[in-house]
């Protein structure tokens, strides 16, 4: 499998104490551990398993996945923003593997 | 032609049909689903068109002399003629060919001369698509020739065939807006395609909403327009009205491809709005349905109707109104010179190879009805004969024209059955199993009891076999009774079948274009003649 | 109605009991209420391998007023469970959006629970159609 991308989509700027959108995309297969190969073998499980989204350190939302995510999980949530600083955005595979992006924003 | 018999019987006359009494502030015409016919049509209307659960025996589901009691309608008369399938052959030879764009243009030029300023034309979309010259042309043809009636604004479903890349180039040169607030980018869940365009029209700010076919990548290929998801979406409709009242809306029209159950539906459910313009389920009906206070107006399909609403909007409120299902007699009506020669020109590139006829026909060839039809029934033939197949199966579209006993079937009448951007037939083997699975689906799609999980249209048509059905029973239970005609045997359900069929959604699918098949069988049949089709029973 | 070549053949499924099990083990057996919890999905499916659906709390999200998070399950699917969001006073709203697989026609069910120990639920259906057809 590639090395997973993710995309984030949220506003640049926002208005102290604003609920804003916060988008994120990452490519992934999800591969649930119940489909077989052409031989009948089951493919085993490899999927992305934790999703969170930290502000400044502090935790805004998070999800435990289970194989029925469809494969590039897709997450929209929201997040009061109070002060500037940067959202940071980890994903878990069961491989271990640990995937992360930052975004930063400003307060008008 | 035909109008010298009637108008010698003074029934009609361009007057009495166009003849108003304007009233109000606003006027709303309203065409939809005229499925790419520029030219007047024959086009029968159902015998039968169930309804299930509370909507069963209300309006649109009459047919027939039920629907002549209900709206006070004398047997024989034009208007019998024009919104029923009773005594059709016979009407047609005394009142003519409906439709023609040229005559929607002198119905449309003199409502806009009477109420200047005061006109809003909306046209609800399958307007691309249904015709040999419009398939030709990828929806040119109508593009081109609608642009000269300059509607205000437009929704779609079978548009999107044309794939996303001819949609987006059509729609990029329109000079007129295309409304589908319920389509949103798959990727980020955002808006495709505008929701809401904001007239002035009589002194009266009015909020057009459009709502494209809510199922149209389930009901046609996914794969034409990947990046677009549709779906009702009651709460961005919602939303949507609720902003347009914000914005100082005083009247709100919702111009939907909904079908006229979910348009219902969502009348009870959504507060707001005024009018609902509906389309795709082809329902032609001479007064509004209300729900509530919003009014639900069907135009019916193929051209054969324009609705004018005269509304008196007065704070926010419809104060008065007056609406007039308009049959467009094209016998009756003038044709308008300008659209006219428009339309001929338009055509004349392939007009050769629109009149070659190859058949004639004995028996009425039409489409519309829940279970079967007779075009449905010659298309199915087709498949078992040229695709060598033990059961066929034929999509339970509600476009395509009539063609009357007598009359030969030209290319034209076979593509306006089934112009389309994916007409492979495919050959394949099903399980008896597999077929009653289908059956089921398909039937769960138009009677499950909850509006908003059907996606209009009629049951697949089936050649080859014989079932009873039970619209009212649940799904996995509507279906019984599945016999192949050719042994007399029930289906066995773990056995297979060599099935042909068309307009497979898939991708992939691979054969010849459904239309040289029933060419190929045409050869071979020159003369059709139809025994009356039992081979579905109604049950329950 | 014709795009009929292939239909998925079904692997073993959850059942109605087990998804009633996973909702009142999340709920710690919590009679759930109604009415505070919307679960937004589409009426059918127009992919079932990717099936977008949200889910918003009424909440101040603040003090006691707090979701704490919210599972999803779907009783047609291999296993009932989906995913659990968590929510926290900087989310700002309990709401949230993800995409999902659905095997067949079945119901999805969304459970909140709230940070005083009170239980919320929702439930729609959701159709995975073969289509075709139309007007
Ligand atoms: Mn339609
Ligand atoms: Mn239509």
């Amino acid at each position: 499998m590639a090395t997973p991308k993710p995309r984030i989509k949220l506003p640049k700027t926002a208005d102290k104490g604003e609920v804003i959108v916060i988008k994120t995309l990452i490519s992934h297969t999800m591969e649930s551990g119940q489909r077989k190969d052409k031989e009948g073998k089951l493919i085993p499980r490899q999927i992305i398993n934790k999703f969170s989204c930290e502000f400044n350190g502090q935790p805004v939302f998070s999800c435990d996945l289970e194989p029925a995510i469809s494969a590039n999980p897709y997450f929209e949530f929201s997040a009061k923003v109070m002060e500037a600083g940067t959202f940071k955005f980890t994903w878990v595979d069961d491989d271990g593997s640990v995937y992360t992006d930052e975004q930063p924003i400003k307060v008008n | 032609g035909q109008w010298a018999r009637a108008a010698a019987q003074q029934t009609l006359t361009e007057d009495a049909l166009l003849d108003f009494g304007a009233v109000g502030n606003v006027t709303l015409v309203h065409l939809t689903d005229i499925h790419a016919q520029l030219v007047p049509v024959h086009f029968r209307e159902p015998s039968i068109n169930l309804g299930v659960g509370p909507v069963a025996g209300l309006p649109p589901h009459v047919t027939g002399a039920d629907f002549l009691k209900l709206y006070n309608i004398a047997p024989g008369s034009p208007e019998a003629y024009a919104l029923t399938s009773e005594d059709f052959t016979a009407l047609a030879g005394t009142y003519g060919k409906m439709g023609g764009l040229d005559r929607i243009a002198t119905v449309l030029k003199r409502i806009r001369s009477e109420r200047e300023g005061k006109v809003l034309f909306l046209d609800g979309g399958d307007t691309w698509q249904g015709s040999y010259t419009s398939l030709k042309t990828l929806g040119q043809d109508m593009v081109d020739l609608m642009n000269l009636l300059e509607p205000d604004a437009m929704t779609g479903h079978w548009e999107f065939t044309y794939g996303a890349e001819r949609v987006r180039e059509i729609i990029d040169g329109l000079p007129f807006a295309f409304l589908g607030g319920n389509i949103f980018d798959a990727e980020w869940d955002e808006r495709a395609f505008d929701a809401t365009k904001m007239f002035e029209r009589g002194g009266v700010k009015v909020a057009v909403i459009g709502q494209a076919f809510p199922y149209t990548p389930i009901a046609n290929p996914r794969w034409m327009i990947p990046n677009w998801s549709f779906g009702i979406r009651e709460e961005e409709v919602a939303a949507n009205v609720e902003a347009a009242h914000a914005d100082g809306a005083e009247l709100v029209v919702l111009l939907s491809h909904n079908g006229f159950d979910v348009d219902r539906e969502l009348a009870s459910r959504v507060p707001g709005i005024d009018v609902i313009l509906t389309g795709h389920t082809h329902d032609a009906l001479p007064e509004p349905v209300m729900v509530g206070k919003t009014m639900l107006i069907a135009s019916g399909s193929h051209g054969k109707f324009v609705t004018r609403l005269d509304l008196d909007v007065q704070g926010g409120e419809i104060k008065n109104y007056r609406h007039r299902l308009i049959p467009i007699f094209s016998d009756v009506i003038t044709p308008d010179a300008e659209i006219a020669d428009a339309v001929a020109k338009s055509r004349a590139p392939y007009e050769d190879e629109l009149k070659r006829e190859l058949a004639t026909t004995e028996t009425l060839l039409y489409r519309r009805g829940n279970f079967n039809g007779t075009f449905d029934d010659l298309i199915c033939e087709a498949l078992l004969e040229v695709r060598e197949a033990d059961i066929a199966l034929s999509p339970g579209f509600r476009w395509g024209t009539s063609v009357l006993p007598g009359q030969k079937i030209t290319v034209e009448d076979l593509h306006s059955a089934c112009a389309m951007t994916y007409p492979a037939v495919y050959r394949s083997t099903m399980s008896g199993k597999m077929l009653k699975d289908i059956m089921e689906d398909v039937a769960d799609n138009l009677f499950n009891k909850s509006p908003y999980y059907q996606q209009g249209g009629d049951m697949v048509r089936v050649g080859g076999m014989a079932y009873a059905i039970d619209p009212e029973a649940d799904m996995g239970g509507r279906i019984s009774e599945m016999t192949l005609l050719k042994t007399g045997e029930a289906i066995d359900p773990g056995k297979d079948y060599v099935v042909a069929g068309w307009a497979s959604i898939n991708e992939e699918t691979e054969g010849p274009a459904i239309w040289d098949v029933v060419e190929d069988y045409l050869k071979d049949h020159p003369v059709v003649k139809l025994a009356e089709n039992r081979s579905v029973k109604v049950v329950g | 109605c014709a795009g009929f070549t292939g239909l998925a053949v079904s692997p073993a499924f959850a059942d109605v009991d087990a998804t009633a099990k996973a909702v009142a083990a999340f709920g710690g057996g919590q009679e759930p209420g109604t009415g505070k919890i919307t679960l937004t999905a589409p009426e059918i499916a127009e992919n079932g391998n990717t099936v977008p659906i949200s889910v918003s709390v009424e909440s101040a999200m603040e003090g006691d007023d707090l979701v704490e998070s919210v599972a999803i399950f779907a009783d047609g699917n291999p296993n009932p469970e989906v995913a659990i969001f968590h929510f926290t006073p900087l989310s700002g709203e309990a709401s949230a959006t993800t995409r999902m697989r659905l095997a067949k026609t079945q119901n999805v069910v969304a459970v909140a629970r709230m940070k005083d120990g009170s239980v919320f639920v929702d439930k729609k259906e959701v159709k995975v159609t073969i289509g075709g057809c139309g007007g």
